[in-house]
């Protein structure tokens, strides 16, 4: 079985998703129908954080969204956040500051600190930690994470 | 192959910058193709049938129903494996899929393809497999005694270790008896890859791994083909930390493709993840150490049983390292310490960062700490006093004739002023979120802890690394199978390169078994010394190939000629070429690159079995709620022997994320096996750091003294910081609570209930 | 520096192709009335409020899907109200909004115990009327809800009724929710008085509650209410030991009760626990640390009442 036909506006495009699983996550769906397989599928339980996109302009995990839900909504992916004109602060600064290893919780990571960012664009240290305590590393350490925001904070900051 | 990422740069790299990950552009921007990510228009899903019991006699397996699913095109068994029924690192003891017995829980018993994961799952719950149960073995100090679970026996290994003067005994004893629990080395990107069917019979395996060509001949092994045929490409590695470097679902995905001759893709999922690879060891330690009243340590004696589980995968030379290294970074003049690791029906066990020692380094550092107390002396002064230098001896009876900076480690770490404050806002309080604690409620604590472990492959082990390097029209363009974990090597070779040839641009090859030696494994934090040692030779032939044949056309002394900045000049002067210029002629070199060699250990544990030693020191400082059993790890402060460093960023992200799993193992991680069953396998009751439970991590020291026969004398950095951090941190417990504490990871009720009631 | 990385072609055409199934009607509701029909039409459907409980089972492969009613955008259910003493909340108010400071002044231990529900993305999409219909023992907002005296208030197509959460939850993950049921919001009074919500896991954050306590000042009514968490299949109200603690409180002038009545409070409110042994955490554990909990934010809240 399959749902009925719906539309996801991802990234500001429109896709028909056809013959979806019933039980299909948006992740899935963003993964293996959309051809958009930055959000990455760690746990499938949302406790890593892995598959953070945006709805709406909300953090949320994408495996636990059912994506026939998920139509009419806004959905951002990390594939959304560098635009044409090039990485955004966040992606420039991880680049930078030596956040990135092995790179699997780094697009996850990037949705829900551009998110805070937005809220709060000089958070303190702790802010950091609460805002991505549902994203995790298991390579950094999170320690240049943190240098990585508040890099991003301060050029965010230069260039506004 | 496709997505080529460029990453443009102002000025070429050199060793000891802060270079920026080649891959990090993509990887930040979410295009970096990850195994999990691998597509190809007619590929199938495989999947796996797990044997849900941890030892069972399978009675029959019947596939039929499952043949039926629609979208079906494969479902194959133990009968189905083409050739070696069995693979493994270093026994081939683990059956390729279970024939008549399963002996852990979530043993591979079939495999099937299909079109779509929804028909994978219904043809997978569709196999019918009668299995009679039977009674696990799950007590490992049971496991000598009891019958054989595996024809190759209960005893994987056993080092009987003794070295020097066995009658000694020490005026001042202490004893004790410490235990580890199972970490998982829970990488972010599950187990995934995919195979494709070759026109030649052959097949190209993408995967995720740690060791390309040692999976390239146990596949090809088990396939019944000739390893020419067996091409295996590196798929981007979602982080490895030792699970990757045995076979997970390497042949099953060859052997689906093969059988239905179309590209099948597998990916686990976290479930099937900590079913799917190796664990690291639990192990089970008793200690007596023996002192003068001077606090010199004059003989250490020791029992080791290490939990191999259900294969042997590389459990023999975990034991080595945890026998080898039992006693710590310290003068030990005599020794007898047993060593065993045994085969349960537990999971089975293996590889994970830090190798055998970081279960041996909480014990001796627990003693340690017990003989400081003895002998009313402090702490850090006694690991000074009996610190290890160049020239002393190792329990082995090896003599450490490279670099071992350990009183400096010491003294940098312990002499490092702490910046930890007391926390105000519940958040940052043992509980944290869940607002439990007070500050009235907390006692702080604080210890010291040191550790060390060999770097590169030991014991006789023919280590190699083979690369090779390509200069033309003023590329570098360099060819190895090292595998990207994570680490950062795709950044040291491009420094390297550039170091050596000054060349601005480096092309780093894929790393696959096509057209290249092995470069060995990514573990035992050998990467940046043998392959980086294999790059930094090739290069520096193919500069002495160029600065020759320079030479000779311009009639110049070669030796008067450098490479720099892209051009070719002479020092004398009058000559200066542009290296796109000169490199119009192709120059190329190949290496294999080898360090010292070793010797196997003899029947007493003795000999120079190992080629170098890195070490390391961490403080930490922690806030417990005695009552509640909370603990917040509030600092750790570190010291690191690094013999150069290579790339500072780098450096310190190794040094902070292997001190985060040090504290995973210290506070919370630990797959709970019961009956030989997971009861946690999954990321909501396995447990790994936050950012809210993770401390700040301040480098004290990078202790940069050059390794002679290492790369620009650099030690490998990855290991040593998952080593004395997680006893550190234990320490830091018990002086917080005056509580013994045996055992890690340390869970409230530990804390709360000290005497066992709960 | 080039890179060179293997990658997969994407061909979307090519990937949407393929699979031949019928169609499986997901309801996505955009009023309560369209919700309760679709509900009465096939009383069997997956009922998706924030969808973070039930999508990990649907993952898993341990819950089939059919028919879908998706409950995440209806403006009736979105939403909450002050009328008088008495806060009403929609059943799809997420717990990101309870985190809100409006909210938390009005329910401050509903905020509190919000805050460590899951992580940010979690807290983005698990609603209150979620958590409460999956009913688990450990859901982080049960105990203040119990503590609160919480209204649920229920709908189907035919009727509308009014369960306290204390009936609503009859056993583990067992509800009265009847075939084509919903909840359609909570209402609680907003006290006069302090109020604590505590909660034990071993983890920092985003972990499981081990043992949690709600504890609310009840000043015109002269009551401490007590909460507890991963202690008992149910809701669970100390009452045993709300009897005792407030009978003993000098409500008039505030001065601190003597050490052995919140000693006595606490070893009551433990005694009110009926936990079980499991891999997170053990019986004797669980009692032990509602104890600890009872007597600190019974000591926090007289702390505030005497400050204030």
């Amino acid at each position: 079985m399959s749902t009925d036909p719906f539309v996801l506006e991802v990234n500001g495009q429109s896709h028909e998703v056809a013959d979806a699983h019933p039980g299909e996550s948006l992740l899935r769906v963003l993964r293996e129908r959309l051809g958009l397989p930055g959000s990455k599928n760690a746990c499938e339980e949302g406790e890593c954080g892995s598959c953070t996109v945006l709805v709406d302009g909300q953090t949320v995990c994408s495996c636990l969204v059912l994506a026939s839900t998920a139509a009419g909504r806004q959905i951002t992916t990390i594939e959304g956040i560098s635009g044409d004109d090039g990485l955004s602060h966040v992606q420039e600064a991880f680049v930078d500051a030596g956040a990135v290893q092995c790179g699997f919780c780094t697009p996850g990571l990037i949705v829900s600190i551009g998110s805070l960012l937005e809220s709060d664009p000089d958070p303190s240290d702790l802010a950091v930690r609460e805002a991505i305590s549902g994203n995790l590393c298991r390579c950094t350490g999170y320690g240049r994470v943190l240098e990585a925001v508040h890099l991003a904070a301060t050029r965010r900051g230069g260039s506004t | 192959m496709t997505d080529l990422a460029t990453s443009k740069r102002t000025a070429a790299p050199r060793i000891g910058e802060d270079t920026p990950r080649p891959d990090g552009v993509p990887k930040v921007a979410g295009t970096f193709a990850f195994s999990s990510d691998l597509h190809h228009d007619r590929m199938l899903w495989g999947g796996t049938l797990r044997s849900p019991h941890p030892s069972a006699r399978i009675r029959s397996v019947d596939i039929s129903a499952a043949v039926a699913v629609t979208g079906v095109h494969a479902v194959l068994t133990n009968e189905d494996v083409p050739g070696s029924l069995t693979y493994g690192l270093e026994h081939r003891d683990q059956p390729v899929l279970a024939a008549d017995v399963v002996r852990y829980e979530g043993e591979p018993v079939a495999i099937v393809a299909a079109d779509n994961p929804e028909a994978l799952r219904m043809a997978i719950d569709a196999i019918a497999v009668d299995y009679e149960p039977l009674d696990p073995l799950v007590d490992p100090d049971l496991a000598e005694r009891a019958d054989p679970i595996h024809p190759d026996g209960n005893l994987v290994r056993r080092i009987n270790l003794i070295h020097g003067d066995q009658d000694v005994s020490g005026e001042v004893q202490v004893e004790g008896t410490y235990e580890v629990g199972m970490q998982d080395q829970a990488f972010l990107g599950p187990e995934s890859g995919m195979a494709v069917p070759a026109e030649d019979g052959g097949i190209d395996l993408y995967v995720a791994t740690q060791w390309l060509h040692s999976d390239r001949d146990q596949v090809a092994d088990c396939l019944g083909l000739d390893p020419a045929r067996v091409r295996l490409t590196l798929s981007g590695v979602g982080g490895a930390f030792g699970a990757r470097e045995d076979l997970s679902l390497h042949v099953h995905l060859c052997m689906l493709a093969l059988h239905t001759r179309r590209p099948v893709k597998m990916v686990y999922s976290r479930e099937e993840s900590f079913h799917g690879h190796v664990h690291r060891h639990p192990a089970r330690m008793w200690f007596r150490h023996h002192a003068d009243r001077d606090g010199t340590i004059v003989r250490v004696e020791s029992r080791l049983v290490l939990d191999g589980g259900a294969y042997a995968s590389s459990s023999g030379a975990v034991i080595a390292n945890a026998t080898c290294f039992a006693a710590g970074p310290y003068r030990v003049p005599s020794a007898h310490i047993d060593g065993a690791v045994v085969r349960t029906n537990n999971p089975p066990c293996g590889a994970m960062r830090g190798f055998g020692a970081v279960q041996t380094c909480y014990a001796h550092e627990a003693q340690m700490d017990r003989l400081a107390d003895a002998l009313g002396m402090d702490p850090v002064e006694l690991r000074l006093h009996n610190a290890l230098a160049p020239g002393d001896e190792l329990l082995t009876g090896q003599t450490i004739t490279g670099t071992a900076p350990v009183a400096e480690v010491i003294r940098t770490c312990a002499d490092h002023p702490s910046g930890a404050s007391m926390a105000v806002d519940p958040m940052e309080l043992p509980g944290g979120a869940g607002r439990t604690a007070d500050p009235e409620h907390v006692v702080r604590g604080e210890a010291f802890a040191l550790g060390f472990k060999n770097l590169l492959f030991s014991e006789g082990f023919d280590d190699f690394s083979e690369a090779s390097c390509h200069l033309a029209d003023g590329v570098a363009t360099i060819t190895s199978a090292c595998a990207e974990v994570g680490q950062g090597f795709v950044t040291l070779a491009q420094q390297i390169t550039c170091e050596v040839l000054g060349v601005d641009d480096v092309v780093l090859l894929p790393a696959s078994t096509d057209g290249i030696g092995s470069a060995g494994s990514t573990s035992a934090s050998r990467q940046t010394w043998m392959s980086g040692g294999a790059i930094q030779e090739a290069c520096g032939q193919v500069r002495v190939q160029l600065l020759e044949r320079l030479a000779a056309e311009h009639g110049v002394d070669a030796d008067d000629l450098v490479v720099a900045d892209g051009r070719v000049v002479s020092m004398a002067g009058g000559l200066e070429i542009d290296l796109v210029e000169a490199t119009a002629e192709p120059i190329e070199a190949s290496v294999v690159f080898r360090h010292a060699p070793t010797l196997p250990l003899d029947e007493n544990g003795q000999g120079d079995a190992h080629v170098s030693f890195a070490f390391s020191a961490h403080r930490a400082i922690v806030d417990v709620d005695v009552e509640l059993g909370l603990v917040k790890v509030v600092e750790l402060t570190t010291s690191q022997d690094v013999g150069r460093v290579l790339n500072p960023l780098q450096t310190i992200g190794q040094l902070e994320g292997g001190a985060a799993q040090g504290v995973g193992l210290a506070v919370m991680e630990e797959v709970l096996v019961e009956g030989g069953r997971i009861r946690n396998a999954s990321f909501t009751d396995y447990l790994v750091p936050t950012a809210l439970d993770m401390p700040p991590v301040e480098i004290a020291a990078l202790i940069e003294q050059a390794e002679p026969g290492a790369p620009f004398g650099a030690k490998g950095i990855g290991e040593p910081p998952s080593i004395s951090s997680t006893a550190a941190v234990a320490a830091a417990i018990r002086n917080a609570t005056g509580l013994d504490l045996p055992r890690v990871p340390v869970r409230p009720t530990d804390i709360v209930f000290p005497e066992g009631a709960a | 520096m080039t890179y060179s990385h293997v990658s997969p072609t994407y061909d979307v055409d090519k990937m949407l192709n393929g699979r031949q199934h019928g169609g499986v009607p997901v309801t996505i509701a955009t009023s309560l009335e369209d919700a309760c029909a679709a509900l009465a039409a096939e009383p069997g459907s997956l009922v998706l409020a924030g969808g973070t409980d039930l999508m990990v089972e649907v993952n898993r492969g341990s819950r089939s899907v059919e028919d879908v009613v998706a409950l995440n955008r209806i403006p009736e259910l979105a939403g909450w109200h002050l009328t008088g003493d008495e806060l009403r909340l929609g059943a799809g108010v997420t717990f990101a909004e309870i985190c809100d400071p409006e909210i938390a002044a009005l329910v401050p231990a509903l905020a509190q115990a919000a805050r460590t529900v899951g992580s940010p993305q979690i807290r983005n999409a698990a609603t209150i009327g979620g958590n409460i219909a999956t009913a688990s023992p450990a859901g982080d907002s049960i105990p203040v809800l119990a503590a609160l005296d919480a209204v649920l208030e229920l709908r189907s197509a035919e009727a509308s009724r009014e369960v306290p959460v204390t009936e609503f939850i009859t056993g583990v993950k067992a509800t009265c929710l009847m075939p084509g049921e919903l909840i359609e919001a909570v209402r609680v009074p907003v006290l006069d008085g302090p109020q604590e919500f505590c909660k034990v896991g071993p983890r920092n954050a985003m972990v499981i509650s081990v043992a949690s306590l709600a504890l609310l000042v009840d000043r015109s009514a002269r009551r401490i209410r007590v909460g507890l968490g991963s202690v008992s299949p149910m809701p669970l109200r100390a009452t045993q030991a709300e009897d005792h603690v407030s009978g003993h409180l000098d409500w008039d002038n505030g001065v601190p009760p003597r050490l052995e009545v919140v000693r006595e409070f606490a070893e009551l409110v433990a005694s009110s626990a009926s936990p079980i042994d499991d891999h997170r955490g053990s019986a004797a554990y669980r009692r032990h640390a509602v104890r600890v909990l009872a007597q600190r934010s019974l000591t926090r809240v007289l702390n505030r009442v005497s400050s204030s």
